[in-house]
């Protein structure tokens, strides 16, 4: 019972903030001085044209009837049209949702490998150089943003040493035999390594750029956490038993450091999302932040609408996620 | 044990000179661009356009980084970059710093409505990508650098709030803070001179923090061509126009890149060489 | 023979600072040893050195423990691990910190019997549900499968012991076992672990700073002051007539319930004085020896 509250009142909270980014998103793009409809229009176009236009797109309305009108549609399920492409809002942008979620969760995985290793190779070297040296370099990855990041990776792997591709999502030659935009994950399902291959030497480079600053923060969190562990009595009479080292740190202490990292990684893995907006920019990459970015510059109103409440439904997703995860993880709570 | 600590001092040391080092010789490049640049930054010259930097065979004299494609020399437009870099930390980094600090100060020291409210405001401004806000933005007010200001402070002061808040928080339980209540101090009294001076430490390291954040934001605005209006070099704007020409002329990236991520590198590990030196737990 | 052997143990920390002194000690099997000394002693250090766990800041710069005849140092330090593991087992004193909460009590106490003795996992199992009833126990099988988060600390300790006797090791350092324990709770669980030695033939490395359980379980007893040994007598002489000054003003500071003014008497600093100087003139023959 007292379950089912908490759930509810998250949910009511989360609808709330929901509802506070629709109100500002809609409110802070319709303060623009100019009409969009009018860079839609030809040069010669009279007032009327104009005028029609604008009715159409409901903009000839005050601007709490738009929101209204708008926030109406939302409920069924209607985001509206996009002004530069004709085509339904939800649509378009569900279109390119999967590129983004495949870059973000690669760029996950890439910072949990990278940062746990870290973590644990420095708690396992601890005291010797090899720390200080990952000390270092975590501090470093760490002050260092993901756009940054980028565009070294794009000098180092895109034109002194080309390994990687560093433009697009995939080779335009190439034939996709694809049902969904989940180009990762059903070039695994079909078993089609060939394409897999391309896809992943197009996504690395962008996926490595967002993951690194998490990386850095993982692995600075967890090896502290892990440190404060192995100080614990009950990992001291794990190793009167005959456990060595590696069994100590893996078995014994890793399992209780990870439960307080894993509320922040949390929070940095929206950030994380965040940054694809950039990085997909960066990389040419044809994701929703791409999108974004081509939709603010165009000013198609209804396309930005759509796009900033699915990075805020996203957000607080992966939140209520992360909150569920740890409750689950920790035995105090599942047990409670 | 004890190797540490004083590990720690010495490392402090060297990181707070160089980081406090390269930002001097930045404001010192800022102040004194006019004079320094070898070049005028805004002359275009197509006959020297692409021009490698001087160790390079194809070198023109006096190009010492090389031009970009429309023959400006790439020192001189990074000199002249580096005042609006500079103006952008300080002033966005301040502004963000006093909004957010002082919404978060009254949050967690004052609890209550003001909480509520703003606690709500940080969650429902966290659900928005950061970038993506910025961009907006600035696309709806127009470039320019106050808008940039604004831009940086409207997505950022939330960095502040939380933090400022959880110290005033914990700071409100603490016993200094009843016995001075005791004593008869006001609430706002209290705030001001209990909890202020003991929230500053974390405030004065998050600004240098922000100061690096808003040195970033305003290269990724003018890499996506919405920072100021005018031809003045940006650093973000030279790395965009790198961006294309990066297989005939990398240095046009390379060297405002070099530059931006020094400075960010500075701003964040002077923080850093100040928390470790100033920390009074450490000590 | 002893079981256990200590010759001139001596530790440092990195930094220099002496931690052991000299210490020479033997227990014989299946015998009760107290080793007592206020805080600071050194008399957790000793187990520590034993089972190997020292602090990292510590090291061993001279002297033998061996055990079985075996020289600890000498062996490498897998095999060492495996030996000890095998041999020897530690009560701890903190029951609530003692348990990786993350893990259920069954697998704590089956772990060591699986993975370094290389048992069969229901062998271990059985073992450790037995194993729960001699400790007293009920319903083991419950037990085996909770959290330690789910139960209290007295019920901690005794599954701590239980888990130590679980190898049928021939050695256990108990590190003040019952000091975190609620009063009423002491007595059970020092009974407890009397009647487990007293069964299972093991012997008893007893740390405490606490004479009165010394004189109930131990044969003999170690007294320590700052990392040197100042007497190694059997109880009964001790308690008749301890052979040393400052033994003889540790238990005249016991407190006693029958005359409690009598015995609030600090150690005097006449006797501290003394011990510190022996302290000091076995330092200095260390250093010219």
């Amino acid at each position: 019972m007292r379950l089912l509250r908490s759930v509810l009142l998250r949910l009511a909270t989360t609808a709330v903030t929901l509802l506070g980014v629709a109100v500002i998103v809609f409110f802070v793009i319709r303060v623009v001085p100019g009409n969009p409809v009018a860079m839609m229009l030809p040069p010669g176009a009279t007032e009327e044209d104009v005028a029609r236009l604008s009715a159409l797109y409901g903009l000839d309305k005050s601007i709490p009837e738009q929101f209204l009108i708008w926030a109406g549609g939302v409920l069924q399920g209607d985001f509206g049209t996009s002004i530069t492409a004709r085509q339904p809002v939800l649509a378009l942008v569900l279109g390119r949702l999967p590129a983004t979620l495949e870059l973000s969760v690669m760029a996950l995985v890439i910072a949990v490998a990278l940062g746990g290793v870290a973590a644990l190779t420095g708690t396992r070297l601890r005291g010797t150089r090899v720390e200080g040296g990952i000390d270092v370099a975590n501090g470093m990855a760490l002050s260092v943003p993901d756009f940054l990041w980028g565009l070294v990776l794009i000098l180092l792997f895109g034109v002194l040493v080309p390994v990687f591709h560093i433009s697009g999502r995939v080779t335009p030659s190439l034939d996709l035999p694809f049902t969904t935009n989940f180009y990762l994950f059903e070039s695994v399902l079909r078993l089609r390594f060939d394409l897999w291959a391309d896809i992943v030497s197009h996504m690395f480079m962008p996926a490595l750029a967002l993951a690194i600053p998490l990386a850095a923060i993982i692995g600075q969190l967890l090896k502290q956490s892990l440190k404060e562990t192995m100080h614990l009595d009950y990992v001291t009479l794990s190793r009167t038993k005959g456990y060595g080292e590696n069994h100590v740190i893996l078995r014994e202490a890793l399992p209780n450091a990870i439960l307080p990292t894993l509320t922040l990684v949390g929070v940095q893995f929206t950030f994380l999302i965040g940054g694809t907006v950039i990085i997909e920019r960066l990389f040419s990459y044809e994701g929703l932040g791409n999108m974004a970015i081509e939709a603010v510059i165009n000013r198609d109103l209804p396309l930005i609408q759509g796009i900033v409440i699915l990075f805020a439904v996203i957000f607080t997703a992966v939140n209520l996620a992360v909150d569920l995860l740890y409750a689950l993880l920790n035995p105090r709570l599942r047990h409670a | 044990m004890l190797d540490g600590r004083a590990m720690v001092r010495r490392r402090a040391g060297w990181r707070l000179w160089l980081s406090a080092g390269w930002l001097g010789v930045l404001v010192l490049a800022a102040l004194l661009a006019p004079w320094i640049a070898p070049k005028d930054p805004l002359a275009q010259d197509l006959f020297l356009g692409r021009l490698p930097p001087f160790w390079v065979a194809g070198a023109e004299p006096g190009y010492y980084l090389g031009t970009d494609s429309l023959g400006r020399d790439v020192l001189s437009r990074i000199l002249y970059g580096a005042r609006l870099a500079l103006i952008v930390a300080v002033v966005a980094g301040t502004v963000t710093c006093l909004l957010g600090a002082t919404l978060g100060l009254m949050a967690g020291f004052l609890r209550g409505w003001a909480d509520v409210v703003i606690s709500r405001f940080i969650d429902i401004w966290m659900a928005f990508p950061p970038v993506l806000f910025s961009i907006l933005l600035i696309a709806v007010i127009g470039p320019g650098l106050g808008s940039i200001i604004l831009a940086i402070v409207v997505i950022d002061w939330t960095r502040f709030a939380r933090v400022v808040r959880a110290e005033a928080m914990a700071q409100g339980a603490m016993d200094y803070v009843a016995s001075a209540r005791v004593a008869g101090r006001g609430r706002i009294g209290t705030m001001l001179r209990e909890i202020l001076p003991n929230v500053l430490p974390t405030v004065v390291v998050l600004l240098t923090l922000e100061m690096g954040i808003a040195v970033i934001v305003e290269a990724i605005l003018s890499f996506v061509n919405l920072s100021i209006s005018t031809d003045d070099p940006t650093w973000g704007g030279m790395i965009a126009e790198g961006r294309t020409s990066i297989h005939q002329a990398w240095w046009v990236l390379v060297f405002p890149l070099i530059t931006l991520f020094l400075t960010v590198l500075a701003f964040s590990q002077l923080g850093e060489g100040l928390k470790d030196r100033y920390d009074p737990v450490l000590r | 023979m002893s079981f256990l052997q200590i010759e001139n143990l001596s530790v440092r920390l990195k930094d220099g600072a002496p931690l052991l002194r000299n210490v020479s000690l033997a227990v014989a099997a299946g015998e009760v040893r107290g080793l007592v000394g206020e805080s600071g002693a050194g008399k957790s250090m000793i187990g520590k050195a034993i089972l190997g766990i020292l602090p990292r800041a510590a090291q061993v710069t001279g002297g033998r423990i061996l055990l079985d005849g075996t020289d600890l140092q000498a062996l490498p330090p897998a095999e060492r691990r495996r030996r000890i593991g095998a041999s020897c087992a530690l009560i701890p004193q903190d029951p609530l910190t003692a348990l990786n909460p993350s893990r259920r009590v069954g697998p704590q106490i089956t772990d060591r019997l699986v993975d370094i003795l290389g048992w069969a996992r229901p062998r271990a199992e059985a073992r450790a549900a037995e194993l729960l009833s001699e400790v007293q126990i009920a319903d083991p099988g419950r037990v085996l499968r909770s959290y330690p988060h789910e139960l209290s600390g007295g019920m901690r300790q005794r599954i701590l012991i239980a888990s130590a006797f679980a190898a049928e090791p021939k050695l256990i350092v108990a590190d003040e076992p019952t000091t975190a324990l609620d009063v009423t709770v002491q007595k059970q669980i020092l009974r407890l672990i009397h009647d487990m030695q007293a069964r299972h033939g093991t012997a008893l490395l007893f740390v405490t700073h606490d004479l009165g359980v010394v004189s109930k379980i131990c044969q003999r007893l170690s007294v320590l002051y700052a990392g040197m040994v100042v007497e190694d007598s059997p109880v009964r002489d001790f308690f008749a007539a301890p052979g040393h000054t400052y033994s003889a003003a540790l238990l005249a500071a016991t407190p006693k319930y029958t005359d409690p003014e009598a015995s609030l008497t600090p150690v005097p600093e006449a006797v501290i004085a003394a011990v510190q100087a022996e302290v000091a003139e076995a330092d200095r023959r260390a250093a010219h020896g």
